[in-house]
C-alpha cells in the first residue's frame, strides 16, 4: 500500500515538474532581466559633492579670473550681450549695453547695464540623457558652464532655444535688483584691491 | 560633462579624437572649446566639425543640449 503511495506521489511529482519547472525558470530569468534593467542608484551625498567639486574645477579652468571669482564670492556669472540691439524679444535696446547674469539652476536673466533696468528672463535647460547617476540635473558648477560656453559660443541660438518670460516669473525681481547692487560694489572692492597691489608692487 | 584631451600631431591620438567628437555629437551633445577673449576675458566656441577645432585647443568640452526650460 506504502509502495504504491510512493510510486503515485511520484509519478504526480514529475508530471508536475515537468509543467512547473519551465515556469519557475521563466519567471527567475524575468526577476534578473528586470534587476539588471533598473539599476538601484541610492542618492549618494558624497558622490555629489565630488561631482560638484570637479565641476567647480573645470568651470574655474575655463571661465576668466574675474568671472571665477565673481561665481565663488557671488554665486553667479555676469556675461556681456553682444548683439547690437539687445537679445531677442527683449524691445531692443537702443545700442546700450546689456548682460546676462548666470545662476546654477535658474532662469538667465538679461538686464541694462546702466540702468540695470530688467530685460527678460530665459528660462533654459541642459537635460542630461545619460543620467550616470540616475539624475538628469548637472551639478550647480556644470549648469553654470553650459550656460556661459553656449551664451558666450552662440548668444543668439542659446536665447533662441530659451523660453523667453517677463522678470519675476522664476527669479525675485527685488532679489536680483540686490544681486547687481552687489555685484557693483564687488567690482569697485576688486578694483581698490587691484589698484593698491599695483601700488604696492612699485 | 565630458572633456577630450589630446595632441592631434599624434596620428593615433587625432583618429582617437576624431572618432569621440563624432560619438558625442551622435549622441545629441553639444561641443565648445573654451578660448582667450578680448582683453583678458574667456569665451567659448561652439563646434559642429571636428575641423573647426583651433588646432592649439588644449581640449574640447562636451554637454547636453540645451532645451527651454521652465
Amino acid at each position: 500500500m506504502v509502495l504504491a503511495l510512493a510510486a503515485t506521489a511520484l509519478v504526480v511529482l514529475a508530471l508536475l515538474a515537468e509543467e512547473l519547472i519551465p515556469r519557475i525558470e521563466h519567471a527567475w530569468a524575468r526577476h534578473r532581466a528586470r534587476a539588471r534593467r533598473v539599476p538601484t542608484l541610492e542618492y549618494d551625498p558624497g558622490r555629489e559633492l565630488r561631482a560638484e567639486q570637479r565641476a567647480r574645477q573645470l568651470l574655474k579652468s575655463c571661465v576668466s579670473q574675474e568671472e571665477w571669482q565673481m561665481y565663488r564670492d557671488l554665486g553667479f556669472i555676469r556675461v556681456w550681450g553682444s548683439q547690437v540691439d539687445g537679445p531677442e524679444d527683449a524691445g531692443g535696446t537702443g545700442g546700450a549695453a546689456y548682460a546676462y547674469l548666470i545662476y546654477p539652476h535658474r532662469a538667465i536673466v538679461a538686464y541694462l547695464a546702466q540702468t540695470h533696468r530688467l530685460l527678460n528672463e530665459y528660462c533654459v535647460a541642459f537635460p542630461d540623457e545619460t543620467r550616470p547617476y540616475g539624475s538628469a540635473m548637472l551639478p550647480d558648477s556644470d549648469d553654470v558652464l553650459a550656460k556661459w560656453m553656449a551664451l558666450t559660443g552662440d548668444e543668439r541660438k542659446l536665447i533662441s532655444t530659451a523660453n523667453m518670460h517677463l522678470p519675476g516669473r522664476q527669479l525675485d525681481p527685488a532679489k536680483v535688483k540686490r544681486d547687481l547692487w552687489r555685484l557693483s560694489q564687488w567690482e569697485r572692492a576688486r578694483m581698490r584691491h587691484q589698484a593698491s597691489s599695483e601700488r604696492a608692487s612699485r | 560633462m565630458l572633456i577630450a584631451e589630446g595632441d592631434v600631431g599624434v596620428v593615433e591620438d587625432e583618429e582617437r579624437l576624431i572618432e569621440e567628437f563624432r560619438r558625442q555629437l551622435d549622441a545629441g551633445l553639444w561641443a565648445a572649446v573654451p578660448l582667450e577673449g578680448d582683453l583678458g576675458g574667456r569665451r567659448a566656441r561652439m563646434v559642429k566639425e571636428f575641423d573647426e577645432i583651433p588646432r592649439d585647443a588644449e581640449r574640447v568640452i562636451f554637454f547636453p543640449r540645451a532645451a527651454g526650460g521652465r
